[in-house]
């Protein structure tokens, strides 16, 4: 495998990625959703359960919405048991991935280290460290000293307002190129029969009594025994019509990347109470997100406040980053649930599955969703690893409280 | 940058604002006897529409009140703001005279 950390270049593109399909009248599955999570979903119900009468719509391009706006980073490292087994179970098939699809994705393991700038934010990052090691997820505690011999450019001077008072540091966790991997999926995808087809917005869920069986699209209906929603920040919008309520909360979240420059920075850094993430892509660019915006909304743009905000929390700890410029800024359209983890499994309509909520972190789990996700539609029940993400936990109040406990906020 | 009309001070820039979510949610009337399901109705399920929202801000550095706007969350246009406790124009009356923007009606 290339080392992605010592080797600045991308891969090469495939002769042939995929062909455009024109939708069927029926399929066996119809996934709603061309990123990462619906075609990874669509994989591996062809790979893993031979079901290759499935199409994958999407309403604009293929992995155009948050597969191509999100920041790309790749970490496991989350407090609770149900979300490190799930976002551990994404980190072991990212680590196969490019033999699995016989395709670079530019998986790079460069580590992420998330700062700590306060007490409660040391006692968080120990506790999380701790809880990381119980299970079996790699992750140290570092000293102010160690995180600077990762990141020699970061300031970890006592004369600021916010100093880094230490760090986790998962040493497995890294980023990927995000085109590469939609790109992967979907050409093995194809390759198995699955339809890929574009410009195709569901616009309603046709249902007879409490079953789905199909949708209705801009291009007509489409029939299909089970229906499979991948379409984050839209999801609630799909299943409005149907009197199907999600505890979703849609809102834009931001990126930005600067020029191309030398190589300065070989790992991720996270930092939650100044807020900000940066890492340096294959090609140069300094790559940076933040927190959502702060108010819901559909518009694919973002607020010009946060970035402010997030530069300011970036050149504090970088101080050399004063001298980049902001090239660009983009916003996806992210679904926040109540306790910032996804919702994941069955509906109270038979043959409708949601695959939703994931929030600001659904890339890293691409892989590991994917899997789940096909496996609880092939199978009708929810795989074990999703069975704690159910819809249903809202109501029983078994809750995954990953505000806050997830290594940054959500 | 939104510049969000509070009834008592005028147009501001969204950064003096907090944001408090959809409004007009009302506290059940007897909690101790609402079931599973409307307790989460009433805790955690919120709509979420491609068009107009009824929502809460608080003038956080202002005059630190709280009150309701009607906004557009495609356009993010605002129709209208009005006291906490005021009838609004009502979203469904608005979704009607503008389907959002991008989405078949």
């Amino acid at each position: 495998m290339t080392d992605w950390r010592i080797t600045p270049r991308l891969p090469e593109h495939p002769d042939f990625l995929w062909a455009e399909a024109e939708p069927k009248a029926s399929y066996d599955v119809v996934i709603v959703g061309a990123g990462g999570h619906g075609l990874a979903t669509a994989y591996y119900l062809a790979k893993n359960h031979g079901i290759t009468n499935v199409a994958v719509l999407e309403r604009g391009w293929l992995a155009g919405g948050n597969m191509a706006r999100n920041t790309t980073i790749i970490r496991s490292n989350y407090l609770w048991d149900e979300s490190a087994a799930i976002y551990e179970h994404a980190l072991a098939l990212w680590e196969g991935l490019e033999a699995e699809l016989d395709c670079e994705v530019a998986f790079s393991q460069r580590g992420v280290l998330n700062l700590a700038h306060s007490l409660g934010d040391v006692r968080e990052g120990r506790r999380r460290v701790n809880a990381n090691q119980l299970n079996g997820i790699d992750a140290q505690w570092l000293t102010p000293e160690e995180v600077q011999k990762i990141a020699p450019i970061l300031n970890i001077s006592s004369d600021v307002r916010y100093p880094v008072l230490g760090g986790t540091f998962q040493a497995r966790a890294g980023i990927a190129k995000h085109d590469w991997v939609a790109w992967g999926y979907a050409r093995a995808a194809h390759a198995m029969g699955v339809d890929l087809i574009q410009d195709c917005e569901v616009i309603g869920v046709l249902r007879e009594g409490d079953r789905v069986v199909g949708v209705d699209t801009v291009r007509g209906p489409i029939r299909a025994a089970q229906v499979g929603l991948a379409a984050a920040g839209h999801s609630s919008v799909i299943t409005a019509p149907l009197g199907l309520r999600l505890p979703l909360q849609s809102f834009p979240l931001q990126a930005l990347v600067s020029e191309l420059l030398e190589q300065v920075l070989d790992t991720v850094v996270m930092s939650n109470a100044v807020h900000v993430y940066v890492s340096q892509a294959h090609k140069g660019e300094l790559v940076m997100g933040a927190g959502i915006d702060g108010y819901v909304g559909y518009g694919q743009r973002g607020s010009f406040p946060v970035i402010e905000h997030q530069m300011a929390a970036a050149i504090e700890l970088f101080p050399i980053f004063a001298r980049a410029h902001v090239l660009r800024t983009w916003g996806g359209i992210v679904d926040v649930s109540p306790d910032a983890s996804p919702i994941v499994g069955l509906t109270p309509y038979d043959g409708l599955y949601v695959n939703c909520g994931w929030g600001t972190g659904g890339f890293k789990a691409t892989p590991g969703i994917g899997w789940v996700f096909a496996d609880t539609i092939a199978n009708d029940r929810p795989h074990p690893l999703a069975a704690p993400f159910s819809l249903a936990r809202f109501d029983s109040g078994v809750l995954i409280d990953e505000h806050g406990a997830a290594a940054v906020a959500h | 940058m939104l510049r969000i009309p509070c009834p008592w001070c005028g147009p501001r820039d969204e950064t003096e604002f907090a944001y408090g979510s959809q409004a007009h949610i009302a506290y059940p009337v007897d909690p101790s006897t609402v079931d599973d399901a409307a307790w989460a109705a009433y805790l955690f399920f919120r709509d979420n529409p491609r068009g107009w929202f009824a929502e809460r801000w608080m003038h956080r550095a202002g005059c630190q009140r709280w009150f309701n706007v009607i906004r557009h969350t495609v356009t993010y246009e605002i129709a209208a703001s009005y006291p906490p406790g005021a009838a609004g124009p009502g979203a469904d009356a608005l979704s009607a005279a503008e389907a959002p923007i991008g989405h078949r009606a």
